[in-house]
């Protein structure tokens, strides 16, 4: 099961962080540090697995940005780095080739798609297409949705 | 950085892009500053300030609904960098409850970040969720179920589950989707509360959307490993789609880098490992398929490889077969061979699953296992670590727990440093070839994870010291302790101890640090002093050290010599004595007492070396009659039972707290019920002398009677007069106290444990320098370059040349390891009683152990001397699947070309030209992985056309980038 997937710059900087199991604030702060200063310190050529407090954190490097996930010991790792891939791939079709401030800007997107690959902390999805479909039905039901809150009436509606 | 002051730049011109357009300026400021905030404490200022204005704003009236959402994603961006926006919950909340989809995605996003199941706000979205689980918007439907997922607890999950399970049969196929992964969660939570829903997730596996199948996979992948017996039914089921899925029978959005759906495929062999495990049968419909996936799997890519390695867990997991091992190993030596780091820790691992059934494949993999302990990596070092442990034997113990401890001592994390140390300890204790290297190894791993070890290793090496080798050979005992002795005496030199580590030492000097006669009593209670001065220790220490300066004056006086204390002693007596711990005060005073007894009450108080002795209760504690009759002759009151004392008096109310309960309108008056046993220190010595004086058993002396399993009980009366300090009864001591059922100190922390057996074999005064000479020579064990090849073979040597050595020398001797080949003949020439001292001590020393007839009685050296040829030149042998590399390659990419607006394709994480190149090597694949190695000149002059052109291009197929490059 993946526990929780962190995404952070090479400067250390958070850019996405989603936690499957209850983590404390405090819980939180201390993995994102010491992952963060594990996993920023590894050269190149090194193994995209770290062992972390009986758990194992995978990560792969996307430019100057670091997906990481960390799962349980006895999870498949390449399986985990191609979770990360498939996660990235997708965010770059959305995107259409992504890059860092996509995910800063758009925080919140970046979540809806994670949202319909994992859950639970379990892949749920995939196939790339049908994420796809899912989350571009999601946007334009917001867009219609925006539109009819537009509308007179429903700024009406709205300050009643 | 740079990119982002670029991207600053370009806000401030207006020019925002249309990707971020939906935010309001106030949120692409804030990302903005944050973006350029130099260190962490400008970030955390901008944030609170941001917190600040928005718990400010949030709180206005009628704040209208957009301008909400704007908010509640700035509190989810300021929470996500770790600050407290505990304010804005409620809001979020509130905002689920909105009908626009648009915002209640935002509040379900929000509130799924910001609360933990346990949250008290939960109960106010349950409506909510219960609402849109039945909402005719299918979208709205999976909001809830992702919602659902993250927030329904073990309480709340009776409250949604109907909806959840009516949605099983919902049209939409991500609907059914997400609601068995919905299950599968409230499964986790609890598992009752689903267990009646098996048969619907069976039912899921054949529903037509492979999505919803993949789902179905992961409860009943929980199920199964709950209970494999109920579900072999499934085999085949699984065992078709597995070959469906194989056989791309899936529709094509499942594949992946030109797999068909792998995530599948990795899961239902994850199942069916489980399934097969131990089975032949069930394992016998499983071959086919497992040799076909084998066949079909592309190992240049990395999500083959993934598929790959699932398939060796599987054959590893399942009833043996001959044909798909070969194949497992032929994919593990492709993992060990490859210069990817990541496929050899999966090869590794695999290596670690194989030599379960067949140890011996481990000996072909000798030098790639010793590269990967040499490497760099730590992580590749520790798995193989993990390896080693699980190929360990008495033959190879030595050398590999060694490793360890040289690795332990060599990192700083402290939780896998507590892992490595037990398992050094777990591998001593099961191959130890001698007690002695079992002391030597204890002593080490103490030394430098003391702290970390688990207490019962400690009581452990104790009672080895104190129990020695077995029945017979008190010699080999006593020169056991003696050696021990010594490497304490020495160890204490050591600046600074764990207090673990100087709990065993005192004790062990307390017992056996005069026994043998080479040291006088004035020094080892002079070094006992220091080791409480010296160490900053604990309390426990300095009860295990006191009691132990007592052990040794009550061994000198019983042998009838006189104790003179050292002034030093004296004054450690004196700061005890005025100790706020009553403990310790105790100890002190009894030591005082015990000073002035004559020597044969001291010979039965403490009699010499009775650590082993078992204890014998006298639970009716008859002794006492004369005692009580006496007293009840003098005039005192009868005793009466603790039932028949309750309707007495007022006075006896306040005994029982029970019978407070009863008439519970009157206040406690007595104090609270003491704390539970473990609390005490596990000094048994505290209580030798401590019985209570009053025989009615008041609540204060019940719990101290248990801890000690009564066994101290007979002391009592007379422990007390001692206690008092007047003058000794000691008419009738002899007769109790005479039997040898009195236990020393040890008895208390290991008592449960011990046997009886060593009596009195502390006097042979048998010196050895022999653990002199080993310590030194294992401490300078050279790490040459050139040692690897014997590491080899100390560590993977061929047990057939051994075995034919035991029978003769009776010893466990690493071949190969200089060091350790003259430790061993040292320890032999010393100590000529060792061998039969080994066999006697079965449940260390592992003669039972199974040795592989097969195995060739060729040198090792010269197997070795083999395998280097053909291993240099599998080196160039590089699986480079443009996969793997990709990260690097993109980052080189989105350096080298100006971050802009415009974004060109190169600019992204993915570009497209990667996608293409994978697919291309992919296609272009029947050119062997030969060819790719010795041109390392090409490929670094491919690197420089990447750097100058941005796009990666790959050696196979370079037509797919001829229109790109122009």
């Amino acid at each position: 099961m993946i526990h929780f997937v962190i995404l952070i710059s090479r400067q250390g900087k958070v850019r996405l962080t989603k936690w499957y199991s209850p983590y404390q604030q405090k819980e939180r702060a201390t993995a994102i540090r010491e992952l963060s200063s594990l996993i920023l310190t590894r050269g190149p050529k090194l193994c995209n697995f770290v062992e972390w407090k009986g758990y194992k954190a995978v990560y792969r490097r996307y430019a100057s940005l670091y997906f990481c996930m960390c799962v349980d010991q006895d999870d498949n790792e390449l399986e985990i780095l191609e979770i990360i891939h498939h996660f990235v791939e997708i965010l770059d079709r959305y995107f259409g080739s992504v890059c860092e401030l996509d995910l800063i800007f758009n925080f919140h997107k970046a979540y809806y798609i994670l949202d319909e690959i994992l859950i639970a902390g379990e892949l749920q999805e995939s196939s790339k297409k049908i994420v796809a479909r899912l989350i571009a039905a999601q946007d334009t039901m917001v867009e219609t949705a925006k539109a009819e809150a537009g509308s007179v009436s429903n700024m009406i509606a709205q300050t009643m | 950085m740079e990119q982002l002051k670029t991207i600053g730049r370009e806000l401030a011109m207006g020019s925002q892009g249309g990707a971020w357009a939906g935010q309001s300026k106030e949120f692409l400021d804030l990302v903005k500053s944050i973006g350029e905030a130099r260190s962490k404490a400008e970030e955390d200022r901008i944030i609170l300030l941001e917190i600040e204005t928005l718990r400010r704003r949030i709180a206005e009236p009628d704040v209208p609904r957009r301008r909400m959402k704007d908010y509640i994603i700035r509190l989810v961006y300021a929470e996500m960098l770790g600050h407290d926006a505990s304010f804005g919950y409620i809001h979020a909340v509130k905002m689920t409850h909105d009908d626009s989809l648009a915002l209640k995605r935002t509040g379900y996003l929000a509130v799924t970040l910001f609360l933990s199941d346990d949250h008290d706000l939960i109960i106010l979205i349950i409506n909510t969720i219960q609402k849109d689980l039945r909402s005719d918007n299918y979208l709205i439907v999976c909001a809830a179920l992702t919602a659902a997922c993250k927030l329904i607890n073990e309480e709340t999950i009776p409250a949604v589950l109907p909806q959840v399970v009516d949605l099983l049969a919902h049209p939409k196929e991500a609907v059914r989707k997400k609601a068995v992964m919905a299950l599968h969660r409230f499964y986790q939570r609890s598992p009752s509360s689903v267990s009646h829903l098996i048969s619907n997730f069976r039912k899921k596996l054949c529903d037509n959307d492979p999505g919803v199948m993949g789902a179905s996979l992961y409860p009943l992948f929980d199920f199964i490993t709950e209970d494999v017996n109920s579900y072999k039914d499934l085999v085949t089921s699984f065992v078709s789609v597995l070959k469906q899925v194989a056989e791309r029978k899936l529709p094509k959005t499942y594949d992946y880098h030109q797999m068909p759906a792998p995530f599948i495929q990795i899961k239902l062999l994850k199942i069916l490992a489980l399934l097969g495990s131990g089975d032949k049968q069930t394992s016998g419909h499983i071959y086919n398929v497992l040799s076909d996936i084998f066949r079909k799997c592309e190992t240049s890519s990395n999500i083959g490889n993934a598929v790959l390695y699932e398939c060796i867990c599987c054959v590893s997991s399942i009833y043996p077969n001959a044909k798909l091992m070969d194949s497992a190993i032929e994919a593990t030596s492709k993992f060990l061979k490859s210069d990817s780091h990541n496929l050899k820790y999966m090869g590794i691992d695999s290596l670690g699953r194989l030599i379960k059934i067949n140890p011996d494949i481990a000996e072909e993999h000798q030098l790639a296992v010793i590269d990967c302990l040499e490497d760099p990596d730590d992580t590749l070092k520790r798995k193989t670590f993990e390896l080693l442990y699980k190929m360990t034997k008495s033959s190879n113990v030595e050398v590999i727990v060694d490793r360890m401890i040289d690795y332990m001592i060599s990192i700083n994390d402290n939780h896998y440093k507590t892992e490595i140390a037990s398992r050094c300890v777990a591998l001593a204790e099961q191959f130890a070839p001698s007690n002695q290297w079992f002391i030597q190894t204890m002593n080490k791993v103490f030394e430098h994870a003391g702290d970390l070890v688990n207490v019962r290793v400690a009581h452990n090496l104790m009672r080895l010291i104190s129990e020695g080798f077995g029945e017979d050979d008190e010699g080999a005992d006593s020169q056991l302790r003696s050696s021990a002795v010594d490497s304490y005496l020495r160890i204490l030199g050591e600046p600074k101890l764990p207090s673990l580590f100087l709990q065993v030492i005192c004790w062990v000097l307390g017992e056996y640090g005069t026994a043998d006669g080479k040291y006088a009593v004035s020094y080892i209670i002079g070094k006992l002093c220091d080791v409480t001065e010296a160490h900053l220790c604990n309390d426990t220490v300095k009860a295990y050290a006191i009691s132990a300066i007592m052990k040794i004056c009550a061994f000198e006086i019983a042998a009838g010599r006189k104790v003179e204390m050292l002034p030093e002693c004296q004054s450690f007596i004196d700061e005890l004595s005025a100790s706020h711990s009553t403990d310790l005060q105790q100890r002190a005073y009894e030591l005082q007492a015990l000073l002035s007894l004559d020597s044969q009450a001291v010979g039965s108080v403490l009699p010499l070396d009775a650590s082993c002795e078992d204890i014998e209760v006298d639970k009716e504690l008859s002794f006492l009659n004369n005692f009580v009759q006496q007293s009840i002759e003098m005039g005192a009151n009868p005793y009466l039972p603790e039932s028949e004392q309750l309707g007495m008096s007022g006075v006896s109310n306040f005994r029982s707290p029970y019978q407070q309960e009863a008439s519970s309108h009157t206040l406690r008056f007595e104090a609270y019920e003491l704390p539970k046993p473990s609390s005490i220190p596990v000094i048994p010595q505290a209580s030798v002398l401590t019985q209570t004086r009053d025989l009615v058993p008041v609540p204060g002396t019940t719990y101290y009677r248990e801890n000690n399993l009564g066994s101290k009980l007979p002391t009592g009366p007379e422990a007390s007069s001692a206690d008092v300090g007047i003058k000794l009864r000691l008419d009738g001591v002899q007769k109790k106290w005479g039997k040898p059922t009195y236990s020393s100190s040890s008895s208390g922390a290991t008592s449960a444990e011990k046997t009886t057996n060593g009596i009195g074999a502390h006097q042979d005064g048998i010196r050895s320098q022999s653990r002199d000479t080993v310590y030194d020579s294992r401490r300078q064990q050279p790490e040459v370059s050139a040692e690897k090849q014997r590491l080899a073979a100390s560590l993977f040597s061929s047990s057939a040349s051994k075995t034919e050595k035991k029978p003769t020398s009776g010893q466990r001797m690493p071949k190969g390891s200089d060091a350790n080949a003259e430790k061993s003949s040292v320890a032999r020439s010393v100590s000529p009683g060792n061998s039969e001292v080994k066999t006697a001590a079965p449940d260390l020393l592992d003669f039972g152990e199974p040795v592989p007839i097969s195995a060739p009685t060729i040198d090792p050296f010269k197997e070795l001397e083999g395998l280097i040829g053909p291993a240099q030149a599998v080196i160039d042998n590089s699986i480079t699947t443009s996969g793997v590399q990709a990260p690097d390659l993109m980052a080189t990419l989105y350096m080298d070309t100006p971050p802009s607006g415009s974004r060109s394709s190169s600019s992204g994480l993915v570009s497209e030209g990667v996608y293409s190149t994978d697919k291309g090597s992919h296609t272009a694949k029947p050119t062997p992985a030969v060819k790719k190695g010795p041109n390392l000149q090409d490929a670094l002059g491919k690197d420089a056309t990447v750097r100058q052109v941005g796009v990666t291009p790959t050696g196979n197929n370079p037509n797919l980038f001829r229109d790109l490059l122009g």
